[in-house]
């Protein structure tokens, strides 16, 4: 297992500093349990799903609380501990927005009480039905762990129906700050060899590569020792460098292979997944627990004791820290994830959602690097230097971008690629005008994206305003036509009944009403005669 | 607890434009010692006065644009501009040959043009180019270095002769015989007159290779270029396929005609080919961004510099290179766009 | 004598190249005839079909006609704003220019209709306003909007006689929020106005 394996290097990456010192130093800490939760609903890519309870409602712990509907995008919520939903209202969520969501506030009751809601523990899953695992994944709430919560039974699913020839799972972990996979795989490897596992007898790929960065040496260790007797499994400890845990970077990197502008990982026969998704999957398999909680990083020089926790989804932020030790005086940032990509939060009563890898609070000052005048320089204009494109992963020219994006030439902006660009931060990392790039960008494809969504509108507008002219002018001649049809009806009749009377000609023989009308007169006349007749005779 | 919010990333390298423009001004101290053991104190009086006049440029368009000054002024882009034309300009020059040239430099091909980042043209080129054009004698009057007859002017010498002419001291035909061609300039006339190249170099006082003076300016320059790259600075493709352009089009022709073409060395020694290849076709603002366009930017510079100076007016022509070019980057730039990661598989599928 | 001819000359090659430019013009305009009006359909796809009619026209296609006739200015549309102008003067590579104030509305938020359903009386007026057909109902019965359909043109409001109609702004949620656009600090530094920058770009 141990065999020269061979690297492939992607473009451009930088070294920031590490700062993974800070929270290893601590074995993995339990929660205890905090008074209350704040769930959001969606914490995953995808459709909102629908909720199962409503306010007041008990549940215990591990109800599935809101369901996706099948055929779309999006994973189930289960509730992480047992307790009454006191409200389903608005709250802020982890969101560079800061913009708040729906979220269901549960308080527990402090009984962790299971009800008879734990799912049926697969201890065997070598010999179980492939569909049964999936199904099993599908209805655990399991999302990609690394921070993009994608819903792992899509990927796992897609796969399983395509067929794949490498499985990576990424366990990387290039930003600063975060060790929340390393003391996983340094505590937990036997628990992440059989996630693998399980991943491995669904898919049955070629191989498996686990990929490192060797600044992990007592993880790399751990899991080289806990996957020893499987010849698939081949741990990788690839150099160190940011944005090494990209995705697509780590496959360049593991097999020399780059994933398509567009396109996704399945289109090269490799499945990727966060070594941390993988001992949620053997959660979820072989002990029944649907995904309820994870380990966070809770880190940085603003907080007394920087250690990783298990913690309940939905757990807020200020009881993480208090666990931590609490605030010191130097808490000046909040941010979840990393320094290079994380977002901030403007306030600790947000909740940790499946996707919450790490909690940095931070002082402005220690977030810089060393010697760094980041703060204390003044944003200049771009020189051309092309540092920003010698570091881009994406081998995107960012000076251009940047050019293209003030001017507002979005047009311009998509044709540079902008969607290839994975917001990595390595270009303003090592800007010399200290100009904030991935600021630029997100604004950019968040305009495209808008612009995209008003043409979408525009034309079905279009549509169903020409649709609605249509109808009218069909309408209108549909009436026209009636109206006409109605006409010469009406004509035809009499033109029938003229061509009759022009038939019968003068003598209207068979005409009863004509032969009355003269057999009127008639009387009428020999009436008159009559009359006359004895006027005469009387004189 | 309530936080202050922000866009990541937070962390961020400790380099900035300030930091490397004086790693520039840096890697020019070999170049301008140099110059200044053969030149004298002309050298240094048209660093300093340039200086001076740049940064007073400086001021007055940031003023007059009404720009902050201090950020501007500091990031010592003005201070590089001025050296880089200071140092093609011949030493004991009188003082308005800089001021013209600077104002050129910095107030129109700088700021009016949008000042620092946006800039098309190398500025202290354009600079360089009015003066040649305008003023081509006191341009092409390069005093004899010391070793040619010992004698170098003092420095309050050379003062009186920058701000008041040489008249003070000496009559013309005493400046005339004071100054000469440079070897590029002198080669190209002998050329002219109907000399092999063989012989001028056997004739004529020209050391090595290019003339005793400048190939150890260029060897100086070439060093501080090395040190740039080394550091980062400056990326290796412009220099290496601006140099390798032009000694390949200098050996191709001296192939076929070896008499009347000087050697590739002396093209690579001589006048400011060094100074240009490392320091003015590098000004990451007005040059090609991409990789394939800075190959591509450099390797014209270099044929551009040959065909000029072979068949052109003009006895240098690293500045009507650069400016050529300049006029070209957005072209290149559009037409050499890298591929992106994962963009040939795109077009596969 | 060789006057004449070389007079006649020159003037058979003048006739002659007049006789085959003209041939192939005509040619050309035959070979290459466009069917249909394709500006007016570019001019149309670059409006927010909103159909809402503040131009004065009945609808964007109307507009967009009497746009590539030339018989009205680019900046007759409220709901498209200064994007719209924008585009337009670059598709008509014309100069733009701002909005007709007399047309611009207080703010250029986008809204849309709903019926407050206790107030509606079922009459369809408002069903035979819509231009999209974003309502729904039928006589005597309430009537909703369909809010993903809605554009916001407000043509249903004077025609309900109840007035049961009215105007919401989108509300923005983390699905929908845009990054905004980053406070420039050299700009702030050098005192320039972006807006002002990006419509010189814009022109240039």
């Amino acid at each position: 297992m141990s065999k020269e394996q061979k690297y492939w290097k992607f473009h451009g990456g930088v070294h920031p500093e590490f700062h993974k010192k800070e929270s290893t130093t601590r074995p993995i800490a339990t929660l205890k349990l905090p008074k209350r939760l704040i769930i959001p609903i969606q914490q995953h890519i995808g459709a909102i799903p629908e909720l199962l309870v409503k306010k007041g409602d008990y549940v215990f712990k591990g109800q599935m609380i809101a369901q996706m509907h099948k055929d779309q995008l999006g994973s189930t919520l289960h509730a992480p501990s047992s307790g009454t939903i006191a409200s389903i209202e608005k709250h802020s969520i982890p969101h560079p927005s800061t913009l708040e969501d729906l979220c269901i506030e549960l308080i527990l009751d402090g009984q962790d009480d299971w009800g008879d809601c734990q799912l049926e523990a697969i201890k065997d899953f070598e010999q179980c039905d492939n569909t049964k695992l999936l199904e099993r994944i599908e209805n655990a709430g399991l999302v990609g762990l690394g921070g993009a919560a994608f819903p792992s039974f899509v990927k796992v699913n897609s796969s399983v129906k395509q067929g794949i020839e490498t499985l990576v799972i990424n366990a990387a972990e290039c930003e600063p700050y975060i060790t929340c996979d390393d003391l996983l795989m340094r505590e937990r490897a036997d628990e992440i060899i059989d996630g693998i596992r399980i991943l491995i007898k669904l898919l049955n790929p070629k191989q498996c590569l686990i990929g490192i960065e060797d600044n992990k040496p007592e993880a790399i260790a751990a899991i080289q020792q806990a996957s020893k007797s499987f010849d698939k499994i081949q741990v990788c400890a690839i150099p160190t460098l940011y944005p090494s845990g990209g995705e697509k970077q780590l496959i360049k990197i593991l097999t020399g292979k780059e994933v398509a502008v567009g396109g996704i990982a399945l289109d090269l026969g490799i499945l990727c997944h966060n070594v941390a998704t993988c001992c949620a999957m053997y959660k979820a398999i072989v002990k029944g627990e649907p995904l309820i909680s994870r380990i966070v990083t809770i880190t940085g020089d603003g907080v007394k004791q920087p250690k990783n926790i298990e913690a309940l989804i939905g757990t807020p932020v200020s009881d993480l820290v208090a666990q931590a030790g609490g605030y010191t005086s130097k808490a000046q940032r909040l941010i979840m994830g990393g320094p290079m990509m994380g977002i901030t939060l403007s306030n600790d009563n947000t909740p940790m959602v499946k996707a919450s890898n790490c909690f940095l609070v931070a002082s402005t000052a220690s977030l810089q690097q060393a010697h760094s005048i980041h703060a204390s320089q003044a944003q200049m204009p771009c020189i051309r230097c092309g540092k920003c494109m010698q570091a881009c992963p994406a081998k995107l020219l960012p000076q251009q971008l940047y050019w293209h994006t003030q001017a507002k030439d979005f047009e311009r902006v998509a044709e540079h690629k902008l969607n290839s660009c994975i917001e990595c931060g390595c270009c303003d990392f090592v800007c010399p005008s200290h100009i904030p790039l991935v600021s630029y960008f997100r604004f950019a494809k968040s305009e495209i994206r808008a612009q995209e969504k008003l043409l979408e509108k525009s034309n079905l507008s279009r549509k169903r305003h020409e649709f609605l002219e249509f109808r009218k002018a069909r309408e209108k001649q549909e009436r026209d036509e009636k109206r006409r049809k109605h006409k010469e009806a009406l004509q035809k009749k009499k033109a029938a009944m003229a061509a009759k009377k022009a038939a019968n000609g003068g003598t209207s023989a068979n005409d009863p009403k004509a032969d009355a009308i003269k057999a009127a007169l008639a009387r009428v006349k020999a009436k008159k005669i009559a009359r006359e007749a004895q006027v005469k005779s009387g004189h | 607890m309530e936080f202050e919010t922000d866009s990541s990333p937070f962390t961020g390298s400790t380099s900035n434009i300030a930091s490397i423009m004086r790693q520039v001004l840096y890697a020019l101290i070999p170049g301008i010692a140099v110059m200044f053991f053969f030149y004298g104190w002309g050298v240094l009086i048209n660093i300093i006065l340039a200086i001076v006049i740049a940064l007073s440029f400086e001021v007055i368009s940031l003023w007059l644009r009404k720009r902050p000054i201090k950020p501007f002024l500091s990031d010592y882009s003005a201070v590089v501009t001025a050296c880089l034309f200071a140092l093609t300009i011949p030493p004991l020059a009188p003082w308005w040959i800089l001021m013209v040239g600077l104002f050129f430099a910095i107030v129109i091909a700088k700021h009016l043009y949008g000042g620092l980042g946006y800039n098309p043209f190398n500025p202290a080129m354009i600079g360089f180019a009015v003066l040649i054009v305008s003023f081509p004698l006191q341009m092409t009057q390069w005093i004899q270095p010391h070793f040619m007859d010992g004698y170098l002017p003092s420095l309050l010498e050379s003062l009186h002769i920058v701000f008041n002419g040489f008249e003070v001291f000496y009559n013309l035909d005493q400046w005339d015989a004071m100054t000469m061609a440079t070897p590029l300039d002198d080669v190209k006339i002998e050329l002219k007159a109907g000399h092999y190249f063989s012989e001028i170099m056997q004739t004529r006082p020209y050391g090595l290779v290019s003339g005793k003076a400048w190939e150890w300016i260029s060897l100086s320059y070439l060093i501080g270029g090395l040190w740039l790259l080394y550091k980062g600075i400056i990326n290796w493709r412009i220099p290496v396929s601006l140099l390798f352009a032009l000694a390949m089009t200098a050996t191709i022709f001296g192939w076929i005609e070896p008499d009347t073409h000087p050697s590739s060395l002396f093209h690579l020694f001589s006048g400011a080919t060094m100074l240009g290849a490392f320091f003015i076709a590098t000004d990451p603002v007005s040059a090609s961004t991409t990789p394939r366009g800075q190959l591509f930017y450099g390797a014209s510079i270099g044929f551009f510099i040959y065909v000029i100076r072979t068949w052109g007016n003009y006895p240098d022509a690293v500045a009507f290179s650069v400016l050529i070019m300049n006029m070209s980057v957005p072209m290149i730039d559009y037409f050499t766009q890298p591929r992106v990661f994962g963009a040939k598989s795109e077009k596969k599928s | 004598m060789t006057n004449i001819i070389e007079i006649s000359t020159a003037v058979f090659v003048i006739v002659g190249l007049a006789a085959f430019f003209g041939l192939v013009l005509g040619y050309a305009s035959v070979r290459f005839k466009v069917k249909g009006d394709p500006i007016t359909d570019k001019i149309d796809a670059l409006l927010p079909q909103t159909q809402c009619g503040q131009c004065s026209f009945a609808g964007c296609r109307p507009y967009a006609e009497a746009i590539a006739k030339g018989e009205i200015g680019i900046n007759q549309c409220p709901p498209g704003g200064e994007a719209t102008i924008l585009a337009l003067a670059d598709l008509l590579d014309i100069e733009p220019e701002p909005l007709n104030e007399e047309l611009a509305k207080d703010a250029n938020i986008p809204t849309v209709a709903v019926i407050i359903e206790e107030d509606c009386i079922g009459c369809t007026l408002c069903i035979q306003a819509c231009p999209v057909d974003a309502i729904v109902g039928s006589a005597k019965h309430m009537h909703t909007v369909i809010e993903s359909e809605c554009t916001g043109c407000e043509l249903c409001l004077p025609p309900c006689p109840v007035d049961c109609i009215i105007m919401q702004p989108i509300k923005e949620t983390p699905a929908t929020w845009k990054y905004p656009e980053p406070s420039d600090a050299v700009r702030a530094l050098e005192g320039i106005k972006v807006v002002v920058e990006t419509k010189e770009r814009a022109k240039s």
